[in-house]
């Protein structure tokens, strides 16, 4: 407290003179009191003689007692009472500039006490006849509604909120809308803010009209907005919002192309090719704002690429990175580039990336090396090339470039297997220069792989096997693989070599991962040496070209938050943000004690955690599983030992659930949980639960529409799981009816590739798709007999 | 738009000026020596907008910035905590904004606010800097206040501000009410405004980017355009700008009299200019600000020579000497002249003793820019000019890989666009019949101007330089 530390004269000062008679010098004290407040002194202490100042004709001096009050009315929410009477006086107030400024502090107390004082004068002002009081107001419910929803709807606070959507002032619609899209996306079930035909044209025409901050508060609403079906309204709205992508503020455009990107699927083909066409050149402009604000657009622009890469097909040069760029500007520069390339315009792309390659920021030139790679992976034709100029990289022997292309060329090998082996003995000739774990691990992969052509093979692994206790993990592993591929193919010459390293793998390691496939090994080779071959040898798949790092079914989301923190992230919009936080604001919505509310909360929290394995999900095709060098080993390894060595189980799927054995039940349900929640969900209510009917095991699920409107488009997708569970087809749920509730049985089946994730779970990650978006739960297999 | 907070950050030698979005202005003071990573910073200035996070939040944000610099690497603009705050950041000077938010908040709106800000705090104080800050604190809470409300961006115009929000306004005698304009369909203008002698001034700025790889290829050449006008014209005027647009022409059947048409890739306007009208028929028409402001921007790729072209040789003699052939040509037509040329020439961080010849200008060794500077005051077209260069390089040679910044040029042309863009008629028209006088200005000049170095070769069949 102010008072009572050391500075205990200041204070008493700033008092005696907050309480003197000299207008002047009362103001100049409260001037001194807000500057204590700005350097982060506590003054709270003068709260009442501060206070006391309110009453003024000065509007400077309101305006300083009014910051004060923001800043401690939490603080001292008794005296802020005393502060009421004067606010409802200044709402009153001749002139509007007061009369808001009150409406807008008041809003800002964030006291529960005052709130009640606040409904009378906020009914008024929102009629007010200034039309600055009535966009003030507008907000001012937003703000009352966060802190006691209740007493907003009570008064008919919403009811009015909504009839302002047709104010005659466009500055007033947008805060309106402001103010109703932010109260809707706290309880969607209330269906606060649905754009009708007739706001849709109200909306339209104060697009025009209102500010540049307005524009975007509509276009975000229209992104909303599901025009009516075989209709023109589509078009129009397409039609308007072009418009919008020649104004100066980038994130006007920004929004501007949200909206567009989101109706290319409602309007005709014509009319979509034209829009398409016109949203490249703002695209390419907005690489002329600000470095902050360019990185924003590269992010949004590498999405929009993925769904539609014609569009700055002819454009790759404007990515083209200026030595002036900021890092983080380069290495999304870089990722549109890879993205843009083409078989058309490799060689420029590579002359590009050689040039990148020799600039000094290390992360540049890594990833620039990395981009080769990725090039010669996706590009068939091109491969070749991009492999000639890594070749050339390596020969310039700096240290970091050199690595990070035997990184990649290890993916250009699964990529192409046997067609650059010639590019081999360039690769061992640096073998000494490598020391990043990354780069040994690859080198020595590519060696065990390729045992067979490289006459020195033996000698290459010695090498590595003499350092091996040194090595991280990482190499461990693949020195493992290598050197038993290498006995395998060579078995005459590598056997002191492999008896060597499976004895100080399995007797000097302390690393269990390592220790157990060493294990796993010798057993293999002495009991059957030709299972061995067949695991280790077995013929990989190929890796697809890494490019698609966002899935269909996240990309569908991110296109409707284009511009915002998802976008930026590559995240669903649920998971941005303080973990559980939405959640918070709607069970304080609800008030009451709602028993599911830890349910929700853990499938927010959760699901964070596994972001990256929720990626994966893709409703549009087959799940691609992620194949890196040491993943597909092991999981090859996995299927196959399986039946050799029943105990030890490298999937880790079915070892805590599997062993337990009781005789098949003909039906074993298990009690339904909450899975959505109505207000999580756009109004969908969700409940389901595993179970087993005749040995089939399915989800049953129940759909209960809490809306008035159909909900329709219903997918399904299992993530990646421990049990290898996947539906065995697609969800048949065509539509549910406002209000209905549907019962649905999914039939599922084990035949899903199963995580190696470590320590197996029993929960299964799921997300479900409808007409209205995606939502992501999980549900825990509670009961393993449904397994069996 | 949900902003939480904005900050203005200030750090001794490397200051910041910040700004959150969320519900509630903060400018705190951050004093903190970089030095000390964990000392207690402080904010200059900050405000709520809405009092969902706590405003000590702040403090992990240069924690963030330093943990990524650490790890060598630029920090992106937008940075989160673990516990989903995430921190949007622009900087000014030696000042960071920093908005605050923990919802999914527009990125987009939110760094394109940090930066009217920032306009607006230059508007009224000038110079945007902790003293500036310091002195106008109260000012900068109404700023605050005004321009954005819980977390919602409201009056932006620095002009329409500055007629309710003051510097003196204890001096004024009636009590400030806010100007239509706030409100009205046209937001950067106020009414009643009067001028003796109405008069509209026209700046067309061409800027080149230009970017030529080290084999003498163009990988990108392109124009940014701007029209800037200042504008000193009585009431509520009606402006019209007619431009010889290719797309213009070409729908309206006309061939271009004199010149030829331009086409522009891409136009962004000033938000007076109504974009319906011009998305209908390519009208460009306005009610135009008060004053100075850019009324249009625009974008074209060029097949046009770079107009000032510059041929390398650098010779190295490795662990003695390194010798450089530079040779600058003007590549515009001959009634143009480009002024104060400099063309910017990188040399290796340890050269030393530097000697030049040249026939035209003045050659310089900066060894803060680690480059030759060549001055030259006046470039007309069609000449070309040469300086020889030689520098001696110490015989140990550093690990570290060679910088290898691009050749830059500055220069300004004036009377001369390279698009060809031309004004073929302002009309302004106001209720009270007036005449007014337009003045239009062409200047072309750099922008990102860069030319790669070749590689430096070993036997250069460069003439031998005689010093």
């Amino acid at each position: 407290m102010f008072a009572a530390s050391d500075k205990k004269g200041e204070a008493f000062e700033l008092r005696a003179d907050l309480n003197s008679e000299y207008k002047e010098k009362r103001k100049e004290t409260v001037k001194k009191v807000i500057a204590n407040m700005t350097i982060g002194k506590d003054v709270s202490g003068l709260f009442a003689d501060v206070v006391k100042n309110m009453q003024t004709e000065d509007i400077e001096l309101k305006k300083l007692v009014y910051l004060y009050l923001i800043n401690y009315a939490k603080t001292q929410p008794e005296l802020v009472i005393l502060a009421v009477n004067t606010f409802l006086k200044d709402t009153d107030d001749l002139n509007p500039l007061i009369r808001a400024l009150a409406i807008r502090t008041l809003g800002c107390l964030r006291v529960e006490k005052v709130v009640d004082y606040l409904m009378e004068p906020l009914k008024k002002s929102l009629k007010d006849d200034d039309p600055y009081v009535r966009k003030t107001s507008a907000l001012c419910v937003a703000k009352i509604f966060d802190l006691n929803p209740a007493i907003c709807i009570d008064n008919g606070l919403i009811a009015i909120l909504q009839d302002m959507l047709s104010d005659r002032n466009p500055m007033v619609i947008a805060n309106a809308v402001s103010a109703l899209s932010e109260i809707h996306a706290q309880s969607p079930k209330d269906q606060i803010f649905i754009i009708t035909p007739t706001s849709l044209t109200k909306l339209l025409a104060a697009l025009n009209e209102c500010t540049e901050w307005g524009q975007i508060c509509i276009l975000e609403s229209l992104s909303g907005y599901k025009p009516q079906l075989g209709s023109r309204e589509a078009a129009e709205i397409v039609e308007r919002v072009i418009a919008r992508l020649q104004h100066a503020n980038p994130s006007v455009v920004l929004s501007a192309v949200k909206v567009l990107m989101i109706y290319l699927s409602h309007v005709d083909a014509e009319l979509s090719k034209q829009v398409i066409r016109k949203m490249a050149p703002p695209l390419v402009t907005l690489l002329s704002s600000e470095p902050e604000i360019q990185y924003v657009a590269l992010r949004n622009i590498n999405l929009i690429l993925h769904r539609h890469p014609q569009i700055l097909a002819q454009e790759i040069r404007v990515f083209f990175t200026k030595y002036n760029d900021p890092l983080y500007v380069k290495l999304e520069k870089l990722e549109c580039i890879i993205k843009l390339s083409s078989t058309d315009n490799i060689d420029q792309v590579l002359l590009e990336l050689r040039e990148y390659a020799s600039e000094v920021d290390v992360e540049f030139v890594r990833r620039s090396v990395r981009a080769i790679g990725r090039c010669a992976v996706k590009l068939d034709m091109a491969s070749e090339r991009c492999v000639n100029v890594l070749l050339d990289l390596i020969k310039t022997k700096v240290s970091y470039v050199l690595q990070e292309a035997v990184v990649v060329i290890k993916d250009v090998f699964r990529k192409y297997p046997r067609k650059y082996e010639g590019v081999i003995p360039a690769l061992c000739e640096n073998l000494e220069a490598l020391d990043e774990p990354d780069a040994k691990a690859a080198l020595v992969w590519i060696i065990g792989e390729y045992a067979e052509r490289i006459e020195n093979a033996e000698e290459l692994v010695e090498y590595f096997v003499e350092g091996f206790k040194d090595e991280s993990a990482k190499v461990q592993l693949q020195l493992l693989t290598a050197t038993v591929k290498l006995f395998l193919k060579k078995p005459g010459s590598a056997q002191e070599l492999v008896q060597k390293i499976l004895q100080l793998a399995t007797q000097g390691c302390e690393n269990p991962d390592i220790r157990d496939r060493a294990y796993i090994y010798w057993r293999l080779l002495s009991s059957n040496p030709q299972a061995a071959k067949a695991v280790v040898l077995a013929e990989k798949p190929p890796i697809e070209s890494d490019n698609s790092t966002v899935s269909e079914t996240l990309l569908d989301e991110l296109i409707y938050h284009i511009g915002s923190l998802a976008s930026v992230y590559y995240k669903p919009a649920a998971l941005l943000g303080v973990r559980g936080d939405r959640v918070d604001l709607r069970m304080a919505v609800a008030e009451d004690d709602d028993p599911n509310k830890i349910d929700v909360q853990q499938v927010v929290a959760s699901v964070g955690g596994n972001i990256e394995n929720l990626l994966d999900l893709d409703f549009g095709g087959p799940v691609a599983v992620p194949v890196s060098v040491g993943a597909s080993g092991g999981g090859q390894r996995a299927s196959n030992v399986d039946d050799l060595l029943g105990m030890m189980d490298l999937g880790g799927a079915s070892s805590s659930f599997g062993v337990a054995s009781s005789p098949a039940a003909a039906v074993i349900e298990t009690p339904k949980v909450k899975l959505l929640q109505p207000e999580n969900a756009n109004g969908l209510e969700l409940s389901g639960s595993f179970a087993k009917r005749n040995g089939q095991l399915s989800l049953d699920l129940v759909f209960v529409n809490t809306t008035s409107i159909a909900m329709t488009d219903f997918a399904i997708q299992f993530n990646v799981n421990s049990f290898g569970i996947t539906p065995s087809g697609p969800l048949q749920v065509p539509v549910v009816n406002g209000g209905q509730v549907v019962n649905h049985s999914l039939p599922l089946n084990r035949t899903g590739a199963p995580t190696t994730q470590q320590p197996p779970s029993n929960v299964v990650q799921i997300a479900l798709k409808n007409s209205n978006g995606v939502y992501y739960f999980q549900i825990s297999v509670t009961d393993e007999r449904v397994l069996e | 738009m949900v902003l939480s907070a904005v900050f203005i950050l200030d750090l001794k030698g490397k200051v910041s000026l910040s700004l959150a979005r969320s519900s509630e202005d903060i400018i705190r003071e951050y004093l903190c020596p970089i030095l000390i990573p964990d000392g207690k910073n402080q904010v200059l200035i900050s405000r709520n907008y809405r009092g969902d996070i706590a405003m000590s939040s702040i403090d992990k944000f240069m924690p963030l910035l330093m943990d990524a610099e650490e790890d060598e690497l630029t920090p992106s603009p937008i940075v989160s905590t673990d516990d989903g705050i995430t921190f949007l950041y622009i900087r000014h000077n030696n000042l960071y904004l920093v908005a605050m938010t923990k919802k999914n908040s527009n990125a987009a709106t939110t760094l394109v606010f940090l930066y009217k800000l920032c306009e607006v705090f230059k508007e009224y104080f000038k110079e945007l800097e902790e003293e500036s800050i310091r002195d106008n604190f109260v000012i900068i809470y109404e700023l605050l206040d005004e321009m954005m409300d819980f977390g919602y961006p409201q009056t932006t115009e620095s002009k329409i501000l500055q007629e309710y929000i003051t510097q003196e306004s204890y001096k004024l005698e009636s009590q400030a009410r806010p100007p239509m304009a706030v409100t009205n369909a046209v937001s950067w203008r106020s009414e009643g405004l009067k001028y003796r002698k109405n008069e509209v001034f026209l700046d067309v700025v061409e800027s080149v980017n230009l970017l030529v790889n080290a084999n003498g290829n163009v990988l990108r050449s392109e124009i940014l355009g701007a029209i800037k006008m200042k504008c000193y014209l009585s009431g509520m005027p009606d402006v019209r700008l007619g431009l010889n647009d290719k797309v213009l022409f070409e729908t309206t059947g006309r061939t271009a009299s004199k010149g030829k048409a331009v086409e522009m890739e891409d136009i962004k306007f000033h938000q007076c200019v109504r974009l319906s009208r011009f998305e209908n028929d390519r009208t460009i028409s306005f009610i135009p600000p008060d004053g100075e402001f850019e009324l249009m921007s625009y974008r074209l790729n060029t097949q046009v020579k770079p107009l000032i072209w510059c041929e390398a040789v650098v010779e190295s003699h490795s662990g003695s000497r390194i010798e450089y052939m530079i040779k600058a040509k003007a590549q515009f037509k001959r009634r143009s002249t480009a002024n104060n040329v400099e063309i910017i020439i990188p040399v290796p961080e340890d050269a030393d003793s530097p000697k030049f010849k040249t026939n035209t200008g003045l050659a310089q060794y900066a060894p803060e820019l680690n480059a030759i500077v060549w001055k030259i005051k006046t470039f007309p077209g069609g000449k070309d000019f040469v300086l020889r260069a030689h520098f001696g390089l110490p015989s140990v040679k550093t690990d570290d890989p060679d910088k290898r910044p691009p050749i830059s040029v500055k220069f300004e042309i004036p009377y001369f666009t390279t698009s060809g863009i031309q004004v073929r008629y302002l009309k302004v028209v106001d209720k009270s019949g007036y005449q007014a006088f337009p003045w239009v200005r062409y200047i072309t000049q750099n922008g990102d101007y860069f030319l790669r170095m070749p590689d430096a070769v070993k036997n250069a069949k460069m003439d031998r330089i005689a010093f």
